[in-house]
């Protein structure tokens, strides 16, 4: 883990009360970012909408905290909340 | 590849759950700061500090922003300064505190461990002079913390350094009266103290530490307490494992966090300390978990049981975690700093004598007590002897962390504010231990088998 080049794959979690427009808000906001969405998952329950992607920084010039800076921006005008994550965060809690 | 379920429970963790990395410390050699001239040594060590640390608040950050997981507290440990300042010309140590603290203001961190002495076989001068600083340094500092060792099961108890402490928490607490006695919360007396503890106020680096590594500290009792309290009907046999499960979890987060920190600060990754540390916020209490099992109030029958398997439960499940484990690694209950533990002491639940006998069955000791104003330093020396004597006895590490609260009696409440919360005075015992903690030298070494 620590010799091998450092993965800039990301998770991006979108938590909110569904409405139109969300998926279009925030991939504009990744695409602006340069950041490429590899996958998306996304199901809603109960009007609640629950979106997972998974991104990749490669193709970006940002860093991390700049991109979840203008997620952050987004989420506050949408009323949503989304949250950007190393994938590591992920892949080390539930995988041994 | 990525389980949706598993995504969003990593995400309630740390957003509902205060799951949280408590602290990053680097621990920094200072032994090859020593000099014959102080003012030398001290620059020496303000430099060398700064020169190692000046990238730790930013790579913390930036590992916030990556992880999204909050980092609390970046701190540093170093070597005790009783052995860095004893080839210098003066007896007065409280100039290399101010040397800490400016050091620890240059990189901004909110705690500095290492103004400490291990005196549990006896006092070389620099022991002396350190111990004599202790209350002054502590007073005149903030961010300055400060420990002493004065048993091991190896050793036995030095009793005059026993003694010698009690006085020195009064001192302490007097110079510090118009806080309510903080200097007191940044001065811990240990028996078996560990070389690696990242936790403040306990932190120094050992001497068999490399010259700088770093140390994690996880926290999430929360997210224990939730996942306890959502099986209220296992069995003891699933209860232990729901909960090895879930520390799993939380170190894994502390391990992922160590080793990148590491890197990139370009220093060794020394330990992850598995501790539950409780924070004063609502839910991120150990004594919730306990009361989650079952009890009506953490402090009634039941609670060392609770406690023993709880810990035993974190330690099993965090082992497998990380791949280097240490620290003191064990539940924290300190009153002040958790919220669940204050309200069973007020409620009349949790007395002195019950936390005493919990700290048989976990870390670190009697943690963040205040007790009257009026409680002399025989008495609180003989806390410490019995502390002491559980740590030696048990082979683990024990501490007494106590506050005599000037002017204040068992029913005040004392507010330390932050992460040191606020503790209720609590009652001590009236009777005299003078005679016994007067008669001065050594409690022998323990004998290590025969063990019951």
């Amino acid at each position: 883990m620590t010799s091998k080049e450092k993965s800039t794959r990301a998770i991006v979690t979108v938590l909110g009360t569904d409405k139109v427009g969300i998926i279009a808000g925030v991939t504009d906001v990744l695409a602006s970012c340069r950041v490429n969405i590899l996958d998306i998952r996304q199901s809603i329950m109960q009007e609640f909408f629950t979106m997972i992607m998974v991104v990749d920084f490669s193709t970006s010039q940002m860093d991390f905290a700049t991109v979840g800076k203008k997620l952050d921006e987004k989420a506050e005008e949408m009323g949503l909340q989304i949250k950007i994550q190393h994938e590591d965060v992920f892949r080390f809690m539930h995988r041994i | 590849m990525f389980d949706k379920e598993e995504i969003l429970e990593t995400i309630n963790m740390v957003q509902q759950e205060h799951l949280d990395i408590r602290t990053i410390t680097m621990g920094i050699s200072l032994r090859d700061c020593a000099h014959s001239d102080a003012k030398v040594s001290q620059n020496k060590i303000y430099d060398k500090i700064t020169r190692l640390a000046k990238n730790l608040l930013k790579v913390g950050e930036q590992l916030e922003a990556e992880f999204g997981i909050p980092i609390v507290n970046k701190r540093i440990s170093v070597t005790p300064i009783a052995m860095v300042a004893e080839s210098c010309d003066t007896d007065d140590y409280v100039d290399f505190a101010h040397a800490l603290e400016r050091a620890a203001r240059e990189v901004g961190v909110n705690f500095i461990g290492g103004f400490s002495a291990l005196v549990h076989k006896g006092y070389t001068k620099g022991d002396k002079n350190l111990i004599r600083a202790i209350p002054r340094a502590l007073a005149e500092t903030e961010r300055v913390c400060s420990s002493v060792n004065i048993g091991t099961t190896k050793a036995g108890i030095n009793m005059d350094a026993v003694y010698e402490m009690g006085k020195v928490i009064k001192e302490a607490a007097a110079l510090t009266a118009d806080r309510d006695g903080l200097g007191c919360a940044k001065l811990v007396v240990f028996c078996n103290v560990p070389e690696d503890n990242p936790f403040m106020a306990g932190a120094f680096h050992g001497v068999g530490e490399p010259e700088c590594v770093i140390n994690m500290g996880v926290s999430g009792p929360g997210v224990v307490r939730n996942a306890v309290q959502r099986i209220p009907d296992a069995d003891f046999g699933n209860l232990a494992e729901t909960i090895k499960r879930t520390a799993f979890k939380i170190t894994r987060m502390g391990e992922l966090v160590g080793r990148e920190a590491s890197r990139r600060l370009g220093v060794p990754f020394g330990i992850v300390d598995l501790s539950l540390a409780p924070t004063p916020a609502i839910g991120d209490s150990v004594a919730d978990i306990l009361e989650g099992m079952g009890l009506e109030r953490t402090g009634t029958h039941g609670t060392t049981a609770a406690l023993a398997l709880l810990n035993d439960a974190v330690k099993k499940g965090g082992a497998m975690a990380s791949s280097h484990v240490g620290g003191l690694s064990g539940a924290f209950i300190p009153v002040s700093e958790d919220e669940g533990m204050i309200r069973a002491v007020e409620a009349g639940a949790l007395t002195l004598d019950k936390l005493e006998a919990m700290t048989c069955v976990c870390s670190v000791g009697l943690d963040m007590i205040a007790v009257p104003g009026d409680t002399t330093a025989e008495t609180i020396a003989a806390i410490i002897a019995d502390e002491a004597a559980i740590g030696m006895i048990n082979s683990k590490t024990t501490a007494v962390r106590i506050i005599p609260v000037e002017g204040k009696k068992v029913g005040d409440v004392v507010e330390f504010g932050g992460l040191l919360g606020r503790a209720p005075i609590m009652p001590v015992h009236n009777f005299s231990s003078t005679a016994f903690v007067r008669r001065g030298g050594r409690i022998p070494a323990p004998i290590q088998s025969l063990r019951n």
